[in-house]
Order: structure tokens, then sequence, then C-alpha cells
């Protein structure tokens, strides 16, 4: 799978999600990709790199999102 | 005069012990008087606000933190735990109160100098207050705003080599003993395997992938300083696997009082002469070992390495020469299903640089596993409870072991498989009539 191909995969299904979630789980990813959790996580990895997804950290746990969404997004950026 | 009058926590101050309320005061008191003429970045009364909040959440006994969210710095998914104060007009010093995690070095390790640089970094770009050292072993800096993540971390990379923590759905720092460096019981050497081990996975420490969060510890004896037993989804304990290397002249002379037992240890009150039998060979958890006619008989079979003999005669009794390490896995906290000590699945193996045998059969068959099959938010013990312990062996493609099984008929249950019984499941029911009548 191509680098864009596995971008849009992504950011689409992230996309339609939206009104309802805006973190996702790692493994949610990788499902989206139907990919197993390693390989997945290169491309993952890369739409970090690409600021095409945002890390979120409760600090215990990780999960993933689109940059600039979800209801803390605004409330973190500093002013 | 401080900024929030704060008569909860001053009784705190009032028992026999240290006070974290009374260290905070002082650093209040220090940044407010700025004797070294320091360029704070961050609000000068941080600290006092820290005193301010914490009073108010005890007065309305509830919190007034929020924690999480997106911050950290370029291509790290840890390190950096966002924290925020719900109250940030009557505290606006601790607004935005980031922890940082900061990836101590093997065996804790520092010389003065280093630590005056970290100390002095965080006076400037931060609240000056530490956690030396948080429960996974890092440097925790407490309280800093977003604008100075990136700053701090470009310092401590570029300039003190120095490296960020494990926070979130990743590999924690991974943290050790003193080791081979400084003590005599190390079987291993833990700095060596845990600074290996921290470079081989960078990529599993800061970008998560992970279910949960993932720990490895490094014990170099059963002594097990580190707690790595109880504290880690990976254990790694030294032991050996020959015999306890006994001194007999030296056993005679702890029994002559001409050494004090346990290191000189205990030395606050007089025990009275030193027992042998009393205080070593009676308290032996398997009764390997006896005391006779002046010589001392340890049947190193049946020795579980307890280490109470080596701890009480340190002069006399050695660690065996042939070691390397027990790992165990599946150790954690009590969020669900309480906390559950690790459950050994290597009785032993030889620890060597590269220690590729440890990686490549252990470690990363057990992500491998926990990736594909663990839920999300279940840690690797809680795995092991779910499909069972014979499915763990079977990850690491080893055949179990009595060392695995804590008791007969007692968890961890594990069953012969059809291919492993000679004849399988069939049986010539003819031929078991002529024994066993119906």
């Amino acid at each position: 799978m191509e680098q864009a191909e596995a971008q849009e995969k992504i950011v689409t299904a992230l996309t339609k999600k939206l009104k309802t979630k805006s973190k996702f789980y790692f493994n949610d990813l990788a499902k989206i990709l139907e990919l197993k959790p390693r390989v997945a996580k290169k491309y993952i990895t890369q739409m970090v790199v690409d600021q095409a997804l945002e890390y979120w950290s409760s600090g215990s746990t990780s999960m993933y999102g689109l940059p600039g969404t979800g209801k803390q997004a605004g409330a973190e950026h500093e002013e | 005069m401080a900024k929030h009058e704060t008569p909860l926590l001053d009784q705190l101050e009032s028992g026999p012990w240290p006070s974290f309320v009374s260290d905070l005061k002082q650093e209040a008191e220090k940044r407010a008087k700025n004797e070294k003429g320091v360029e704070f970045q961050i609000p000068v009364d941080v600290v006092d606000d820290l005193l301010g909040v914490l009073e108010l959440s005890f007065k309305h006994k509830r919190t007034h933190w929020k924690h999480g969210g997106i911050v950290g710095v370029f291509g790290y998914g840890g390190g950096v735990i966002g924290r925020y104060c719900d109250q940030p007009e009557m505290f606006p010093g601790v607004a935005h109160f980031h922890t940082m995690r900061i990836n101590h070095p093997s065996g804790k390790f520092y010389t003065a100098e280093y630590l005056r640089q970290l100390c002095d970094l965080w006076d400037f770009r931060g609240s000056g207050i530490t956690n030396m050292h948080g429960s996974t072993g890092d440097i925790i800096f407490i309280g800093t705003t977003t604008p100075q993540l990136e700053e701090i971390f470009y310092e401590l990379s570029h300039n003190m080599n120095q490296d960020l923590g494990g926070s979130g759905s990743n590999l924690r720092s991974p943290s050790d003993c003193i080791g081979t460096a400084r003590c005599e019981y190390a079987c291993y050497d833990t700095n060596a395997l845990c600074y290996t081990l921290t470079q081989d996975y960078q990529d599993e420490l800061h970008r998560p992938a992970f279910p949960y969060k993932f720990k490895f510890k490094f014990d170099g004896c059963p002594n097990c300083c580190v707690a790595s037993i109880a504290r880690s989804d990976l254990a790694f304990v030294g032991t050996w696997r020959d015999e306890i290397r006994i001194d007999a002249e030296a056993v005679n002379a702890y029994v002559g009082g001409e050494f004090p037992p346990n290191g000189g240890a205990h030395a606050g009150r007089d025990w009275g002469p030193f027992d042998i039998q009393k205080e070593v060979t009676d308290l032996c958890p398997t009764k390997c070992m006896k005391y006779e006619k002046g010589k001392l008989y340890i049947n190193d079979r049946e020795c579980t390495r307890c280490m109470h003999c080596i701890n009480v005669m340190p002069r006399a009794l050695r660690i065996g020469n042939d070691r390397g390490c027990s790992i165990l896995a599946g150790a954690k906290a009590p969020i669900l299903d309480g906390a559950q000590m690790g459950s050994l699945i290597v009785p032993f193996i030889k620890v060597e640089d590269p220690y590729d045998e440890i990686k490549d059969n252990v470690i990363e068959p057990i992500w491998d596993w926990w990736m594909e099959e663990g839920k999300n938010r279940e840690r690797l013990g809680e795995l092991m409870k779910r499909q069972g312990f014979q499915r763990m062996i079977e990850v690491l493609g080893v055949d179990a072991v009595p060392q695995m099984v804590q008791e007969p008929r007692s968890n961890p249950y594990i069953f012969w498989k059809e291919d492993e019984v000679e004849g399988g499941w069939e049986r010539d029911i003819d031929e078991f009539r002529k024994h066993h009548k119906r």
C-alpha cells in the first residue's frame, strides 16, 4: 500500500466518524488499514510526521486524532 | 508573605516527617527572592499557585486538575503529560502545568554537575519542582507551559545527551538496579541490558502502538531491589544455576562473631550472639541447608535463590558462577482484577551481549501477540489471564516446565495436547477393559 493511499483511508474513515468520536486507539487505525499492527505502525507514524494525524495522550493511554479536532483541541492551543 | 493562605496544608507540616509542603514553600520563596537572577520563562509564582490549588482541593475534597491532551514534542507520542488547572483565573501560574518525564540513566548514576544542569534548566524553563524519581524510574519535571516543551527537549537532547522517557501506550523507560557496577550479588550486567534495550527499542519508547503501557525492569539478583517481579510486564531477575559458593572459614568466622551478620545492618541494638541455626538455616524456605559439626551444607538442587543466607553472610556465601537471569511476565498494579505478580516464563537464560536471544525469542514474540490480541488498555498480565498461561508459552514456543506451576491443581493449568501424548486420545477399549471392569 502506498503512503498516500493509507492516509486517504485513515482520513476518510476518521472524518466519517468525527461527529461521534475524535480520538482513536492505534488498533482502530490498524483495522481501518486492514494491516497487522507492526506494518500499520510505519504508515501511522509517517502520518504523524506529515501532520495528517496527531497524538493524544491521557498520560497512561495514547490515542490518535485528526489535527485540531475534538473538544479539548481549542482549549489546549496556547494563545 | 505567602500568596495564598494554606491552613490545611500547614497542618501537614506539623508531623515528625519531612514534608513536601515545606519543600514547596521553600521553593516558592526561592523563586520570589531569585538571588541567582534567573530569567524565569514561566510565572514566578507558579509554586505559590500550586500550593493554592492544592489547598482548595483539600477544602473541596475534589481535584481541580484536568489531565491529558495533545501536548508533546514533535514526533514523540510520550514523555509529556498535559495537565491543566480548572481554576485558571484563581491560579494563573498553574493554568498549564505539564509534566515531563526524562529518561533516567541506567542504575541512576549521576554526576553532581549533571544534576546541577538538570536543575538549572528546570528552574529556568519550568517550576523548579522535580520528583526524583517517579515510579517507573524517570526523572519527573513537574509543571511547565506548552511553549517551553520543545525548548526543554532541544536543550536536553542537544546539550545534555538526554532523552525524554515513556508515557502513554508506549514502552516505558526501562529501569534497572545498580547491577555489577557496584553490587557483588548481581548475576548479570543490568546497566548494559537496560541501556541496550532502551537504545534498541527507541521506536517503541516514543511512538505509541501498544494496547497500553509496557514496562521492562532489570534486577541483578533475586533480592529484586527494583521490584521488577511486582512492577513490570517483563521482569529480568538475575539468578545462577550452579552452586552457591561457600567459604567454610568465613562461615565459622560469622559463627564465632568475627564478622557482623547482614553486612553490619540492624546494628542499632544488641541482638545477642549470632545464631546460624536460628538466623540462617531455620529460615531457609526450602530447608535445603544445615550446619553440623562446624560445617555448612547446602543442597543446591532444592535452593530457590531466596538470597536470605547470602544476605546474612555475604563474606561466606556467594552467588554461583554460571549466571544469567529468569524472565517473568505479566506483573501489574490493581486497576483491573487486582494486582498481579509476574509469572515465570523463562527459568534461566544467559544474558550476553548483543542479547539477541532475549530480543528475538522472548520480547518480540510477546509484543507481536499482545499487539494483535490485546484489547485496548489491556496489560500483558490481563491478556495472559484471559487467554491462559498455556497460550503464552505457545507464543514463546517453549515447553511447560515444573517451575511455571505454582503447585499441582492450581493455576496455571497446563493441559496436554493430543499430539504431545503418545498414541493420542484414541485407545483400544478391549485392551483397557482387560484391566479395568466396567
